[in-house]
Parts: structure tokens; C-alpha cells; sequence
């Protein structure tokens, strides 16, 4: 019961996902941050057996945060991918595998290109413009074919974004709460999905206030309580 | 008395010294010269063959007649010698016991290929350096063993810092460079390197400035490439990729003749002549 999406646009990434958490059909908590940043211009939206996710993504990100103080850079993001990949590919092959479902977002700032990664728990690893994960695949897939374009601007993305999780809303009955991010230059900032214009509230914001500090703080989701 | 730590390869002298390193590195002065340049538009680095003469077969060795080249030619051709390709993006001169600079460039190799197997891109050139230079460390502390008397130059580029130069002796040292020499006479070809250099200098120029100081430092007056070998690291016009280059001889003399520094038919034999057979430069084998 969970759903995530993730689209590049043409100096942005945007990451989304649910927030709930909880066993078969009962939902124990829609308030979880389920995004995780990896670095100043790196971030994970992770899904899949609880107990795993939370696991890897720790796994993850310390090994980013390892790399990062042993080479004074970070990991870019193609090659973050591919180290995830391979770690989940060796992790199948195992006697406990983690069954974990992953969007990588990135900004690589050798290339000012924005980079997003489909990861599965067999270890597949796609490059792609825009993505999904769970129930949301079924209905978002065909809202971003139609409304994706190359090269659009952070508002044009946010609304794509914002049709998707219409979509979600009118046609899957479980109801979740969304948490969202995007990834340009300046870093990873918290985007207030539900607001009206999104995109003039980051900008009209400090770049301060909106950042996410890179590399490991949990993201503040501000006060979402209990709404479920 | 300091016979007794001489032979105690990761034992301190009671002057604080460790004498086999410092022998490892006295090996390495007497090597050929290695020298390179850095430029904005790339590097270039100028190597002296040490081991030449008219009887060695090098035929079938790599680096050897006809061999050089271009990108992936480049891992076919070798300089043979001296110079070697670790990775795509990075190239080696090295100046010491070709034994173990044989088996450190193996390592080198191996590291990179690792490193492409987990992350799926070239080595960041200072991650290659320190690899080598770890392992180069740990001869000098783990007891029984002998330090490579080797000292390398690498020159490489990487997406994150562009082009870089780097040295690292058999203590395991590495620094980064403008322009840097190892081998003999590295201390008068390191103050000639001092003169000339500028900011902004081309690739042209810092091939030139190169093999002017090679000239300078090696014992004949007129350079060949019988006595040397000479590669560049650039970026490809269209790609925009790290494009490695080990010169071909007739490439190289060329080049030399260009410079007018040598590289005519007269010098070829000249210098085939003046060197005899291997063994008139010393114990070959040993120091190259």
C-alpha cells in the first residue's frame, strides 16, 4: 500500500512519496518520511517490506556519507546508482535478501543534468525521465505519458506531479498523504505539495529555509499529525 | 652501528631514519628521467629510455616497432618502457626497478577495473593514486618485506577535478602538480620546469616545454625516439572523454624534428651507436 513518483524536468528533479506506514490493511502511522537525502544533490524515495526499507536506505546512506568524508566529494549520481544497484543485485543472491523498491534522484554537478534512477529489489536499474512505484504505477504511468514533456520548467513539473497524485485520489481507494521533494543546483528543498503554487512559495522563500540539509537529517515534514 | 638497521626495512635508525626507503628512493635518482606538464587543454609527459642497443629485440614487446597509438590502441601499444595506460582515463611514467613497477601497474589496473565494476565509471584519478600509494606505504611498515623502488607520475582527468598530475615515491608520499620530474637529474630539470613554466600555457606549448627540458637534462644533445617515450592525456573534440595518446615512434620523431630537438634518421643511429649494446649503461635490468 504505498506510492511513490519521481520526473526530471530540465534543471530539476522531483521526488514524491507517501507517507503511511502499516500491515496489510490497517495503517499504523501517515506522517512516515519515506525519502530519504543521500548527499547535498542526492535522494531516495524507498519502498517494500518494512523492516528492510529502513535498513537499506541506513545502509545506504551512510556508505554515501563514507564516501563522501573519505573523498571530499560525493558520489554523482550515476555512479550512486550503479552502487546501489549492484548492492541490491548481491543482496538477492543472499540467504536473507532485502526486498526493497527504490526512485534515485540526483543533480550532477559536473554536468548540471538531473538524473532519475527506477530501482527494483532483483536489482534492475532503469534510467528514466519520469517513474513510479507501487499502486500508483497503475494510474500515474499513462497521466505522466500523456503530460511529460522534455525540458519543462519547475512549474510545468509540479503540476504533472499534481495530476498524478489527482489521479491517485480519484481512482485508488486507499487514501495517502503525499511528501515531496525537489533537487536542482542550490540542493534539495522541501516542496509543500498540497499548496496552491508550490514552486512561488519555494521561490519566495529564504533558499535557506526550504533546503534540506544534506547529507542525513530526517526531512521535517512540518506538522503533519495523524490524519488517516 | 648503522649497518645494524640498514638491513630492517620498517625499523627507525636511533637518527629517526628509515634507511631501506631512503635507498628505495636513492634507486630511483639514478633511473631515467620522467617528466610532465599540465595544461588547461591537457597533459603531457616525456619519459628517458634507458634500456636501448641494437641487439634488443623489441619487435614483439609491447611498445615496441609500430606500437603506440590512440585511445583503446593505447592499451595494445604501451610504451613499453615507461609509460603505461591504467585506466581510460589515466596515464603512468614510471621511473625505478621495472619488476616492480611491472607489478605495481598490474595492481594499478586491477584497482581501476574494480573500481568501474562497483560504480560504473573511470577512477577518480586521486583515488587510483592513493590505492597505489596505501599498498606503497604498507611495505614500509609491515616487517620482512622491501619497499617498490619505484616512483610514479600519474596524469589523468575526472569529471569532478579536470585535469591533474600527481607523484608518489616508494614511501608513499603523493602530491599533486603543476608541472613535476622524477628520475635523474630531477633536481635540475625540476628548477628548469620552475623557470619556464606559466599559467595558461596550451597543450602545444606544454608538450614543447616538455620535450625542451628533456633535452636539456638527457646526456646527448639531440633527442629520438630511440631514447624516448611521450604521451598526452586531452579530452576528445566531440565526446568530451579523457583520450589517452602514447606517441608511435615515427609519431614522436615528428614531433621532434617539428621542435627541431632531434628526430632526424642521423640522430637514430647516432644514438643506437653511442649506447652500444644494454649492458653499457650499467646494470639495466635494475634501475630503468
Amino acid at each position: 500500500m504505498e506510492c511513490s513518483f519521481g520526473l526530471t524536468g530540465k534543471d530539476y528533479v522531483l521526488l514524491c512519496s507517501d507517507m503511511s506506514a502499516g500491515r496489510s490493511i490497517i495503517r499504523m502511522k501517515s506522517d512516515e518520511n519515506k525519502i530519504k537525502t543521500l548527499g547535498p544533490h542526492l535522494a531516495m524515495a524507498y519502498g517494500g517490506e518494512p523492516g528492510d526499507t529502513n535498513n537499506f536506505a541506513e545502509y545506504v546512506e551512510r556508505n554515501m556519507r563514507l564516501y563522501h568524508i573519505r573523498n571530499h566529494y560525493p558520489l554523482l549520481p550515476e555512479s550512486a546508482s550503479a552502487w546501489i544497484r549492484r548492492t541490491l543485485a548481491e543482496s538477492i543472491r543472499s540467504r536473507k535478501p532485502y526486498s526493497v523498491n527504490l526512485l534515485l534522484a540526483g543533480y550532477d554537478t559536473t554536468t548540471t543534468k538531473p538524473h532519475l534512477y527506477w530501482i527494483d529489489y532483483l536489482g534492475t536499474k532503469a534510467v528514466v525521465p519520469y517513474a513510479a512505484h507501487g499502486m500508483g504505477v497503475y494510474v500515474s504511468l499513462s497521466t505522466m505519458d500523456k503530460w511529460w514533456f522534455n525540458d519543462m520548467n519547475k512549474r510545468e513539473g509540479v503540476d504533472v506531479l499534481k495530476k498524478c497524485i489527482d489521479e491517485v485520489k480519484k481512482r485508488i481507494t486507499v487514501h495517502f498523504n503525499f511528501n515531496c521533494i525537489l533537487i536542482d543546483k542550490d540542493g534539495i528543498h522541501h516542496i509543500d505539495i498540497e499548496s496552491e503554487d508550490p514552486i512561488t512559495e519555494l521561490e519566495s522563500q529564504q533558499p535557506k529555509e526550504t533546503l534540506v540539509d544534506a547529507p542525513n537529517p530526517p526531512l521535517d515534514i512540518g506538522n503533519v499529525g495523524v490524519t488517516a | 652501528m648503522a649497518r645494524r638497521y640498514d638491513s630492517r626495512t620498517t625499523i627507525f635508525s636511533p637518527e629517526g631514519r628509515l634507511f631501506q626507503v631512503e635507498y628505495a628512493m636513492e634507486a630511483i635518482s639514478h633511473a631515467g628521467t620522467v617528466l610532465a606538464v599540465l595544461s588547461k587543454e591537457g597533459i603531457a609527459m616525456a619519459a628517458e629510455k634507458k634500456v636501448t642497443g641494437k641487439l634488443l629485440d623489441l619487435s614483439l614487446a609491447p611498445g615496441g616497432e609500430g606500437m603506440g597509438g590512440e585511445g583503446t590502441e593505447a592499451w595494445m601499444g604501451g610504451g613499453g618502457e615507461k609509460i603505461f595506460l591504467l585506466n581510460n582515463n589515466i596515464l603512468a611514467g614510471l621511473a625505478g626497478i621495472t619488476s616492480d613497477a611491472n607489478s605495481l601497474v598490474n595492481f594499478a589496473r586491477n584497482s581501476a577495473q574494480k573500481h568501474l565494476f562497483t560504480y560504473d565509471e573511470d577512477i577518480p584519478v586521486e583515488m587510483l593514486v592513493q590505492r597505489l600509494c596505501d599498498m606503497k606505504q604498507g611495505y614500509t611498515q609491515f616487517g620482512g618485506l622491501r619497499p617498490f623502488g619505484v616512483a610514479l607520475l600519474y596524469m589523468g582527468w575526472d569529471p569532478i577535478y579536470g585535469f591533474q598530475l600527481y607523484q608518489s615515491d616508494p614511501s608513499g608520499n603523493y602530491s599533486g602538480w603543476k608541472a613535476t620530474c622524477i628520475g635523474s637529474n630531477h633536481s635540475s630539470a625540476s628548477s628548469l620546469l620552475k623557470q619556464d613554466y606559466k599559467e595558461d600555457l596550451t597543450l602545444e606549448e606544454a608538450k614543447s616545454l616538455c620535450l625542451k627540458v628533456m633535452s636539456k637534462t638527457m646526456d646527448s644533445t639531440k633527442l629520438s625516439s630511440e631514447k624516448l617515450e611521450f604521451a598526452t592525456m586531452t579530452l576528445h573534440p566531440q565526446t568530451k572523454q579523457p583520450l589517452s595518446k602514447i606517441y608511435r615512434p615515427s609519431e614522436l620523431d615528428g614531433l621532434l624534428r617539428d621542435l627541431e630537438l632531434g628526430g632526424t634518421k642521423e640522430d637514430l643511429i647516432g644514438a643506437m651507436e653511442g649506447t652500444g649494446g644494454g649492458g653499457a649503461v650499467g646494470n639495466v635490468a635494475i634501475s630503468t
